[in-house]
């Protein structure tokens, strides 16, 4: 099984790329930088929107309960799926039921979660992804690379490219002003066409029983108000007590996120378009498992904004695809795991543990904690290569007993200048791939500090 | 079992240990909240107008090109007539297609991310009239600017299936490069009159 270096090796080869990927991931971490400073209660803010969570997650199935009853008071039919089948099967019914054959989406990492675009399109469905990003991988056939900015990973040249081929812009042009007006014009009469349009859900509320949908595009609106049949997919976990409290989520959200005071459009759904019909699909898929684990619910709390994989030093220098799952970088490398431990075992130490992620995280979750914790788990099931579960088991060994240490630390400095380039570099050392070893001193530090006078 | 107990069951099998909810934030205030709101909204490429009184917004209207020169306009305004469109003759909001400015009363402001409430109610019987016109012309008190989000929801009153939206500037996108482009599927321009 390929883990997460092996699938960023393609990346990182490309050293330009790499780097320019880097930098557009920190110009929108800086941007997210001057918005936390403006606001000088920011850690109350991150505070509150914490503890709200875990209030939240403390009563969930009661707040899920009071939601169901305001929503369908609201005139919202409210559907309940344990996993992605269900939720799939459910989402086919309700288009199957009113004969759709064109389905408009704005952006919702369950429906990824869920694989949910092959399910309908085997059943002959079209379904258009409509925020601008997500139709431009839409149309290269490839997930998201990131969660908030899906094409990320792409320049200009290849969206001009790839819009000539399928937009049928001019050959050569990657005007982003030009190839966006291109898809307005697109994706206009595909809004125009569709008989239901399906968004995610930012927050749901129980006092409400309605659900909140942010863009900057406007594409949720377009889709959930021009078509009679809206459905919005969500997660158990996206739901908050009282409408107030969206104060504190949405002055959190997009500046993290983008660096932008709020987003172009926060749309409050709280029931049908005039003549039409809404459905909420709320789908568990493993959270509540997730629930009941001390060390990782926390990750519940995520709002999806994307700040820790702008943050990340590993997610900017390999990219979204290293990952190999819907939601990349430290929140990504937690939940991953979490569905498939054997699958996705090598993401908890795609890593450096250097913490920004848990600084920039507005709900305040504990990334690199977790992700530490995880290594354990993970140890624990034996879901970690051999050789490094070994090389732990040995080093456990040595650094528990400081007269083997001293005396390996001794041999080390005597052998290892003297032994040949190609043993110490051997395919043993993957650490050595792109390292020097820095030069063995003479003597241990405890040698030097044993010399000073006390 | 249905799904539906399923899912409740397990979540409360799972259940964390009791948590209280946190006390209400005081949010951030400014000396000048209506220049907070123009400096905001400018930044979320949007236009500030004021026009000091009921009567200058006839003129102030007339002063912004894309209205000049629409040929179909549909206000909600009350005493701003529409013009070439009659709303209450469309049934099918397919049919908004086309309009080329949209003039909507929104109820306030907020100075720290110039986003301009509108209740569902005001766009009746087509909500979806704020994104499919090519732009966007809101009118505000300018005695209704907040500081803070959280004055602002204070203010909200929800009714039993109802809509309401924070409108911040034209609809945008980033997802090229991160070039900021104006005018991704809504509004191409958003020009907020404070009256």
């Amino acid at each position: 099984m390929t883990g997460h270096a092996e699938k960023s090796a393609a990346f990182v080869a490309n050293e330009d790329r790499a780097h320019w990927h880097d930098q557009s991931l920190w110009f929108v971490r800086a941007k997210r930088d001057r918005q936390a400073s403006a606001i000088p209660e920011w850690e109350a803010l991150r505070e509150a929107a914490s503890a709200i969570k875990t209030h939240t997650l403390s009563r969930l199935a009661d707040y899920l309960e009071e939601f169901e009853r305001n929503a369908t008071a609201n005139g919202i039919q409210v559907h309940w799926a344990r996993d992605a089948a269900e939720h799939n099967a459910i989402v086919h019914q309700i288009l199957a039921s009113h004969g759709v054959t064109h389905l408009v989406k704005s952006k919702s990492m369950l429906t990824e979660e869920c694989h949910l675009n092959p399910y309908l399109e085997a059943y002959g469905i079209e379904v258009t992804d409509t925020d601008l990003g997500e139709r431009i991988v839409q149309l290269r056939k490839e997930p998201p690379s990131h969660i908030v900015m899906p094409a990320i990973h792409l320049k200009r040249e290849e969206i001009g490219e790839l819009f000539h081929i399928e937009l049928g812009t001019e050959k050569g042009a990657s005007d982003p002003k030009y190839l966006t007006e291109a898809a307005r014009g697109h994706l206009r009469s595909k809004f125009m066409g569709a008989q239901a349009g399906l968004t995610g859900v930012n927050f749901a509320v129980a006092e409400t029983g309605g659900v909140v949908v942010c863009t900057n595009e406007g594409n949720a609106d377009m889709g959930a108000s021009l078509p009679r049949l809206h459905i919005a997919c969500m997660g158990v976990e996206k739901l908050i007590p009282r409408a107030e409290h969206l104060s504190v989520f949405l002055r959190l959200l997009a500046r993290s996120g983008t660096g932008q005071p709020i987003t172009g459009y926060t749309s409050h759904f709280n029931g049908p378009v005039r003549g039409g019909e809404m459905h909420v699909v709320i789908v568990d898929n493993g959270r509540s498992r997730i629930l009941g684990q001390q060390d990782f619910r926390r990750s519940l709390g995520c709002i999806r904004c994307g700040a820790c994989m702008n943050t990340c030093p590993v997610y900017r220098r390999s990219g979204g695809y290293s990952y190999g799952y819907t939601v990349p970088g430290p929140i990504g490398s937690i939940l991953a795991p979490q569905r498939d431990p054997e699958k996705y075992a090598s993401l908890p130490f795609a890593s450096s543990l250097c913490g920004s992620c848990t600084d920039v995280c507005p709900v305040k979750i504990d990334l690199h904690h977790q992700l530490l914790a995880f290594r354990k788990v993970l140890v624990d099931l034996k879901a970690v290569p051999l050789q490094k579960r070994l090389s732990m088991a040995v080093m456990g060994f040595v650094l528990s007993r400081p007269s083997l240490y001293r005396m390996g630390g001794g041999l080390m400095r005597a052998i290892v200048p003297r032994l040949p380039r190609s043993l110490v570099y051997g395919p043993w050392n993957p650490w050595g791939i792109q390292r020097e070893l820095p030069p063995m001193p003479r003597q241990s530090f405890r040698d030097l500090i044993q010399k000073e006078p006390s | 079992m249905s799904s539906r107990n399923a899912i409740l069951d397990s979540l409360r099998q799972n259940i964390p240990p009791p948590a209280s909810l946190p006390a209400p934030i005081n949010g951030i205030r400014y000396a000048d909240p209506i220049k907070q709101f123009e400096e905001t909204l400018i930044g979320a490429g949007g236009k500030l107008v004021r026009a000091t009184e009921p009567q200058d917004l006839a003129s102030a209207l007339a002063d912004i090109d894309v209205y000049a020169s629409a040929a179909k306009i549909a206000s909600l305004v009350p005493g701003i007539p529409s013009r070439d469109v009659d709303l209450s003759a469309i049934d099918d909001p397919h049919d908004l297609e086309g309009i080329d400015v949209a003039i909507i009363p929104g109820k306030f402001g907020v100075a720290e991310n110039a986003a301009v409430w509108i209740p569902g109610e005001t766009l009746t019987p087509h909500r979806a009239i704020f994104v499919i016109t090519q732009h966007l012309i809101l009118v505000v008190p300018a005695s209704e600017i907040v500081d803070n989000l959280h004055q602002a929801y204070d203010r909200i009153q929800w009714s039993p299936n109802s809509f309401g939206i924070f409108i911040s500037g034209p609809s945008k996108t980033a997802d090229i490069e991160q070039s900021l482009v104006i005018g991704a599927h809504g509004a191409r321009s958003c020009t907020v009159i404070l009256l």
